[in-house]
């Protein structure tokens, strides 16, 4: 097995989790990532999604609503402003979420939060279909 | 002279006070072990969210760095954002972060700043309302649940509006630092032009490479930065508040354990005077006869 990689998880309320994992899928703005151990250097936007982090054959996912992934050789940080294992996600949480994205699209003043507001409301949805 | 019946009421009053203090000591003790917990929780993501923005930006400095990390290039406009608890009771808690505020404040109108106001918390708007009270351009308040990241995200989106708006060309914040139980330190930081660690002497940065690209992220990260940046503030504040108040009635309570002796030593004093004169009164009587 190839070396691992050390995976951290935080949101602002707390560090949901610290560990060495095979390897770590994150909602990147551009597109899903793998990432395992010896990744270049990258810093990278993410978009509401799943994160899949697969270790010794066991997958554990999370779903995050944006935030940031700071990738270094040895280690993964997810810096995410919501963080909800799947364990506890369920379809009434993800619909007050797309509900609440969609009252920003609303309320957004520029045009910028608008496409902002109108891209999480996208994301969440396609979470929402692979449920 | 107090009577003894007069007396024994006051030592009454005294207790159930006592009561009120010993309860809320502990209320204050439980919260502060929960808000503590809640403080060392939120630390990771600030301190990793700073240590990304320092990486970025040691790559974008220059004229075209973001105005949050550059500042407009002038300081002549202040906005202070004074943080302290809703709630009293807690000794000079919120005395210390207001008094901090006013020297502040002072401070820059005497170099001849225009300085606006806001305030978090109900107790720092009362505290400047009558000295500062024609500056303040808005004011929140903490509430009963502990802070989170919904609390704060309007105060933060409100300061970068009037930001991006021109209104201002520094924000400042001032609260408590929790060091520990016994000590809080009022403390001033300064929100906008983000205050940038020096990358310390653990070698160059790896070089990073960027998706979709440095500027793009430092937009998304920079405004998050304000909301993470108040947030941990606030946190740290609830704790210096419980850990301020569970010292404040513990004292109240000792205070009123010492009150209780003294009234009932000269309640006794008192009440043996009482049956000394009786006594007396009886004995000179029989004496006459």
């Amino acid at each position: 097995m190839a070396d691992k990689i050390l995976f951290e998880l935080v949101s602002p309320e707390k560090l949901l989790l610290s560990k060495a994992v095979d390897m770590v899928t994150v909602p990147g703005t551009e597109g899903y990532m793998g990432v395992m151990a010896g990744h270049s250097p990258l810093v990278s936007t993410l978009r509401a999604g799943m994160i899949d982090m697969k270790d010794e054959g066991v997958d554990t996912r999370f779903f995050i609503r944006g935030g940031f992934a700071e990738i270094n050789p040895g280690k993964v940080t997810v810096l995410a402003e919501e963080a909800i294992p799947m364990s506890e996600m369920d379809l009434a949480i993800l619909d007050q979420r797309i509900a609440d994205a969609q009252e920003d699209e609303i309320a957004a003043k520029t045009d910028a939060d608008r496409a902002r507001a109108a891209q999480m409301v996208d994301d969440l949805k396609l979470v929402r279909a692979a449920f | 002279m107090a009577t003894v019946k007069e007396m024994r009421v006051r030592i009454g009053s005294v207790k159930s006070t006592q009561k009120i203090t010993k309860a809320l000591q502990m209320v204050a003790a439980a919260k502060l072990r929960r808000a503590q917990q809640a403080t060392e929780a939120a630390r990771p993501y600030a301190q990793r969210m700073s240590a990304i923005i320092s990486n970025l930006a040691a790559g974008v400095s220059g004229p075209s760095a973001p105005l949050l990390l550059a500042g407009t290039g002038s300081d002549k406009r202040h906005l202070v954002i004074v943080a302290t608890a809703d709630r009293g009771l807690a000794g000079a808690f919120n005395g210390a972060i207001i008094r901090a505020a006013r020297q502040k404040i002072a401070a820059l109108i005497a170099e001849g700043k225009d300085v606006k106001i806001l305030t978090i918390g109900r107790k720092s708007r009362d505290g400047l309302r009558r000295q500062f009270g024609n500056r303040f351009v808005e004011s929140y308040e903490v509430g009963l649940k502990s802070p989170n990241l919904a609390l704060v995200q309007p105060i933060a989106r409100y300061v970068l509006d009037q930001y991006t708006g021109g209104q201002f060309d520094v924000v400042t914040l001032i609260y408590s630092r929790f060091k520990s139980v016994v000590t809080q330190i009022p403390t001033v930081k300064q929100l906008i032009p983000a205050e940038v660690e020096k990358a310390d002497g653990a070698g160059p940065a790896p070089f990073y490479d960027y998706e979709p690209d440095e500027d793009t992220i430092l937009q998304a990260l920079l405004p998050q930065n304000i909301s993470v940046q108040l947030l941990s503030a606030l946190l740290e504040n609830q704790a210096g508040f419980f850990a301020s108040q569970m010292a404040a009635m513990d004292n109240a309570t000792r205070n009123a354990g010492d009150l209780i002796n003294a009234l009932t030593i000269q309640m006794n004093r008192t009440r043996q005077a009482k049956i000394t004169t009786e006594l007396i009164e009886i004995i000179a009587g029989a004496a006459a006869v």
